[in-house]
């Protein structure tokens, strides 16, 4: 535990040394708003009813593309510390292995917070309005904290395992355009056929659905279940292949 | 009792069908510099993370100051310290954070107090406060070096510790190596080069094709070399020699 924290410490360090991977991360998620809320917002707002906000409506969207492209440094941090031998100096120091790993792992979460909250501020600039209570937004955290950990573990096999700087990153570009075929911008019932069953059935589509109606105030019925589901099941399964990667580390 | 700081006996290592390792024996005796002397993929680097318990062995046995490396890797970890192929430093913290960091790590007390020591002791008190991602080469691997002291393990490996530097690092790191020993600890180097082991080492292990085919002093090598010129050409042979015939006479058997 006490490496853990020193360990975190220094990641932490890396990141508020190198400000640029925070705003890098923040600012195409909000280009990506800006666009959405000033350019098409318009026509959304006449075919979706005159009583939405589209700022509402479109931030859960943002904020998952914003993790997604998160942990693409969480990824990048693994394998710097893989190739320049950091991990083979602490693995051979007489320190728990794990937690090694861990200090990566909740680095990754709270830089993906401070993005989210970056992103929040921005969003609360362009008329983002929620009357939520205290335990929506809890459970709003709570989920996309999951979220994040979810994609953190799919990071670290990449970061692991990579051979290349640009390898270990380019696992994120599918996941940062998931949100674009959900729900997420526009409503899936408005798409063709085939693409509307791919929207409705992956995991963007239900966390997002979730994070709308828990922030608009709104029954989340049993889709906060298919959003918890999948957060849960996209981390086990990532775990298990990250853990054994992992353990191939020298 | 504790006379062999490590023992190695018939270690094996197969990477899937490849055969790295094919049965390593050799004894590094307690504070003495020991080299390990051999080609790229000869097995060097193979044996030093077994030793420092990154990799496990297919077979054979291996302590390090009387601990099983396979069964004891705690206890192993405590008693060493490995310095890398790469100098394992963090680019992004100052020279003085890297060794104050490794000093939490270790838990040793005053870890400020220790980095302020070790950086004067390495000469790198004038750089202690920049970033080790702008040091020289040879900077980082004194820096790198230095880490590895702390909380003053018994036995410190040494991977190709010169590899990519520069002549004058090299120089560098060859006085800084000298000086460790002189302080009692125990070293095991690896190194391609013949001249390192030369400079640095009381006895020198020769590893070729996962065997260790000769090992001994300096002196005890050249012995091996049958003297085949003419007796009135009064020239030592070179380690280079010595290395070459040897292996030579492996493969022609």
């Amino acid at each position: 535990m006490k490496s853990t924290g020193i360990l975190f410490g220094r990641l932490m360090r890396h990141i508020l040394r190198s400000p640029d991977t925070i705003i890098t991360v923040a600012i195409t998620p909000i280009a990506i708003m800006l666009m959405f809320v000033y350019v098409f917002g318009g026509a959304m707002k006449s075919s979706l009813g005159d009583n939405v906000n589209y700022v509402n409506y479109q931030l859960p969207g943002v904020l998952l593309m914003a993790i997604a492209s998160g942990i693409a440094y969480t990824a990048v941090r693994m394998y710097g510390d893989k190739t320049q031998g950091m991990f083979s100096r602490f693995n051979s120091m007489p320190i728990r292995r794990s937690s090694v790993l861990w200090a990566h792992v909740l680095t990754s979460l709270a830089a993906n917070m401070i993005t989210i909250a970056l992103i929040f501020l921005v969003a609360l600039l362009l008329g983002f309005r929620s009357s939520a209570g205290i335990l929506s937004w809890l459970a709003v955290a709570g989920i996309l904290l999951l979220f994040t950990l979810a994609l953190t573990w799919v990071a670290v096999i990449p970061g692991l395992k990579a051979k290349s700087m640009d390898g270990a990153s380019a696992f994120s570009y599918p996941l940062i355009f998931l949100p674009f075929l959900s729900s997420a911008f526009v409503p899936a019932k408005t798409m063709p056929v085939g693409l509307r069953a791919f929207a409705e059935h992956q995991p963007a589509t239900s966390i997002v659905d979730t994070l709308r109606a828990l922030l608009n105030c709104e029954p989340v019925g049993n889709g906060i279940w298919v959003a918890l589901a999948w957060c849960v099941g996209i981390s086990a399964v990532a775990w298990f292949f990250a853990m054994r990667a992992y353990r191939r580390v020298k | 009792m504790m006379e062999n700081a490590i023992s190695v006996k018939g270690l094996t290592k197969s990477f899937k069908d490849v055969e790295v390792l094919k049965g390593v024996d050799f004894e590094v005796r307690r504070g003495e510099i020991f080299a390990l002397l051999g080609s790229n993929g000869a097995g060097k680097t193979t044996t030093v993370n077994i030793l420092a318990t990154l990799l496990r062995q297919s077979g054979g046995v291996a302590s390090v100051c009387g601990f099983d490396v396979e069964k004891q890797p705690d206890e192993v970890r405590k008693s060493i310290s490995m310095t890398g192929q790469f100098a394992a430093v963090d680019g992004i913290l100052t020279g003085r954070e890297n060794l104050i960091l490794i000093a939490r790590l270790r838990g040793v007390e005053n870890p400020a107090k220790l980095a302020d020591d070790l950086l004067d002791q390495f000469s790198l008190t004038d750089a202690a406060n920049k970033r080790a991602a702008t040091y020289s080469g040879g900077m980082a691997r004194r820096l790198d070096i230095a880490m590895s002291l702390v909380g003053a393990p018994k036995v410190i490996f040494l991977d190709e510790p010169t590899t990519g530097l520069d002549p004058e690092g090299r120089q560098e790191v060859w006085k800084t190596i000298k000086a460790l020993a002189k302080g009692g600890t125990t070293i095991m180097l690896t190194t391609q080069y013949l001249e390192e082991a030369e400079q640095l080492a009381g006895r020198i292990a020769i590893l070729h094709d996962g065997r260790i085919i000769a090992n001994g002093t300096l002196a005890e090598l050249k012995k091996l070399f049958p003297p085949a010129k003419v007796e009135y050409v009064e020239k030592q042979p070179s380690l280079e020699e010595i290395f070459l015939a040897i292996i030579g006479q492996k493969e022609s058997a």
